[in-house]
């Protein structure tokens, strides 16, 4: 267990792996020109823990857009349109930082737009299901001034798809982005998600995965004005050879804005395998910021493993606060004895440790329709682990 | 009327120097309604022989039985045990982060019952069980032990030995770190739950100083994983003066 807190005034701080990395993170190479970026090599930090063969040929294959087969519905606040590369938002909130997401930019010739005005009450739902194989989807989500809603993006059924989410959170307005991947078991999905923030605003990302035997969900968000939160969930249940990756990155650019990211994941079967890269950079204009990112990974058999990375660089002192926490560990017999203790059998027992122990994320999303379905497929992946 | 009968109780410890027995015969009959005291020098294998009955994994039964009304209590896994009437309040309960008190009470409740409680008359039956036990109530929304002072914890301890009126009651060192209030609240308790209830109890204490709440019918003294010396109060207040030392020395 490692626990690490960041005080003001320290500098440059990193840890997590054995190397040190080569670049900061702001150097990264972005581009929508998959060309541009190296092929994928397990010692590259990006996909040092994911073997490229489980893509399945999302990096090299030539992809083709799914634009159409994308299905919307949603309150009148919200409207959709197909656009281009010819349009005001199309590749403003980030570009592409791996070859996947470059691949899936290059196929992807129309973006599913959905642009929310004024207040709902109820979220848009884009759902994605049953896609065709060597897919691709890029969608712009963009909340006008002083708007306030919730889109959720929803991925079930069979998959091979790359995906770019592009989010620009407007000045004064309020989003939420459920992005849920309950994907068949042979399903492989790569999205990069890239969100840029506006003046006054906040965005609540929330990242659900519990199905697809390759998931790679890279959220990114940026602060381009003061006076800005994100706040970024994430929730995964990995069972035997699912691989679920989870690599957030906040960019805290300007003073003043807040970022929390806080990703729990329960690991059960041989080969479930989890990855969480939290990577948070305060530069040098950034005075105030306040962040703190937090992993936990609760081990629920032998055979699993979930690597947890949080990276934290600070280019000023002059700030509120900064911090991390990494845990991961087995699940804790002691817990289940006083449970039996009680009465309570060995399964319920175990049902309710992990369900308290994914509760203070499923507490914090507040769609309740969520929270019902999440209740049961953690109901139902711990009735598989019975088995 | 139950009976609780430990035979020949033999038990062990796997430790890094192989296995280590910790009990070596430990014979005694516990009947409801009486309360027996188990008094002895730390190390002497009190809380091995509470654990045991409880039906902690960590220890290893190699001889000897233990019955419930003539059941045999060492075939059952924990929850069987706890639902047979057994109860442990421990002396170290464990944090179970995310699951509030009422939710674990509840739960449990209802699998010892095997029917859920009806609504409004349990709600009603924990707040007076926590008011005689002097918590707040909010303490109901709190999670599991998490944050919890010493003293809260042997309370809930105690709250839950009220609300699931088991058997017998194992009490492990439920007066270690409680102030003098406390340690009179916590002894009322289990003094009104017994009166409730009519359980037995095996109350195990390397202090007299419970004693003085908690009175016992019959006092053993526990020393090097044997039952050494029998008697009634008289031996606890003997204990008092002299120690354990005769005994460790014997």
């Amino acid at each position: 267990m490692t626990e690490a807190i960041i005080r003001p005034g320290s500098t440059g701080h990193s840890h997590g792996g054995a190397e040190i990395p080569l670049q900061t993170r702001s150097e990264r190479l972005r581009s929508a020109n998959p060309g541009d970026h190296i092929a994928i090599d397990g010692r590259d930090e990006q996909w040092r823990y994911l073997d490229q063969l489980r893509l399945a040929g999302l990096d090299t294959n030539v992809l083709t857009d799914a634009a159409t087969e994308l299905v919307f519905t949603a309150p009148s606040e919200f409207d959709l349109t197909l656009v281009d590369a010819k349009d005001d938002l199309f590749g403003t909130a980030g570009l592409p930082e791996d070859i996947t997401s470059a691949n899936a930019w290059a196929a992807a010739n129309k973006a599913s737009k959905i642009t929310l005005t004024g207040e709902a009450s109820e979220p848009a739902i884009l759902k994605i299901a049953d896609i065709k194989a060597d897919r691709a989807a890029h969608i712009i989500i963009n909340s006008k001034t002083h708007s306030r809603g919730t889109v959720i993006i929803d991925h079930t059924g069979d998959a091979k798809l790359a995906e770019v989410v592009e989010i620009i959170v407007g000045d004064e307005s309020q989003l939420t982005v459920v992005s849920i991947q309950d994907w068949n078991d042979d399903a492989v999905h790569t999205s990069a998600q890239f969100a840029r923030i506006g003046r006054n605003a906040k965005l609540k990302h929330i990242v659900v995965s519990l199905g697809g035997k390759t998931v790679r969900v890279t959220p990114t968000a940026e602060f381009t004005a003061p006076g800005s939160e994100v706040e970024m969930l994430g929730l995964y249940f990995a069972d035997a050879g699912q691989h679920l990756e989870h690599r957030s990155y906040v960019d805290h650019a300007v003073a003043n804005c807040k970022s929390r990211v806080t990703y729990k994941g329960a690991l059960q079967g041989k080969g479930a395998h989890t990855v969480w890269v939290g990577d948070v950079l305060i530069r040098k204009a950034a005075e105030g910021t306040d962040t703190y990112e937090l992993n936990r990974n609760l081990l629920l058999t032998d055979g699993a493993r979930a690597d947890s990375v949080p990276n934290l660089e600070i280019e000023t002192g002059e700030i509120e606060g900064a911090g991390h926490a990494s845990a991961s560990g087995r699940f804790d017999d002691e817990q289940l004895f006083y449970l039996q203790a009680r009465g309570i059998n060995e399964l319920d027992a175990r049902r309710l440790v992990v369900r308290g122990f994914l509760n203070e994320i499923i507490q914090q999303i507040g769609i309740e329709s969520i929270e019902q379905r999440l209740n049961e497929a953690i109901e139902h992946e711990l009735t598989r682990s019975n088995h | 009327m139950a009976i609780l009968q430990i035979k020949n109780l033999h038990v062990s410890v796997e430790t890094e120097q192989g296995s280590k027995e910790i009990l070596k015969g430990v014979d005694l009959t516990i009947r409801s309604g009486e309360t027996h005291a188990i008094m002895g020098p730390n190390g002497s294998g009190k809380s091995t022989l509470a654990y045991t009955i409880a039906g902690h994994p960590k220890y290893t039964v190699t001889e000897g039985e233990i019955l419930l009304d003539g059941e045999n209590v060492l075939d059952m896994s924990v929850d069987e045990r706890a639902r047979a009437g057994l109860f442990l309040a421990m002396q170290y309960p464990v944090e179970i982060p995310g699951v509030s008190v009422s939710n674990f009470l509840r739960t449990a409740k209802t699998a010892i019952d095997g029917v859920a409680p009806a609504i409004r008359p349990w709600i009603g039956e924990v707040r007076d069980a926590m008011s005689n036990l002097k918590m707040d109530s909010d303490f109901t929304e709190r999670n599991v032990n998490e944050g919890f002072s010493g003293g809260e914890k042997k309370r809930h301890e105690i709250l839950q030995l009220e609300l699931l009126k088991p058997q017998f009651a194992v009490l492990d060192e439920t007066d270690s770190g409680l102030d003098v209030d406390a340690l009179r609240i916590v002894s009322e308790g289990v003094n009104r739950a017994k009166q409730a209830n009519g359980f037995g109890v095996l109350l195990i204490t390397h202090y007299t100083r419970i004693l003085n709440y908690i009175k016992p019918d019959f006092v053993h003294v526990f020393v090097a994983g044997k039952i050494a010396e029998e008697g009634g109060p008289e031996l606890a207040a003997r204990l008092e003066a002299e120690g354990y030392d005769r005994y460790v020395k014997a």
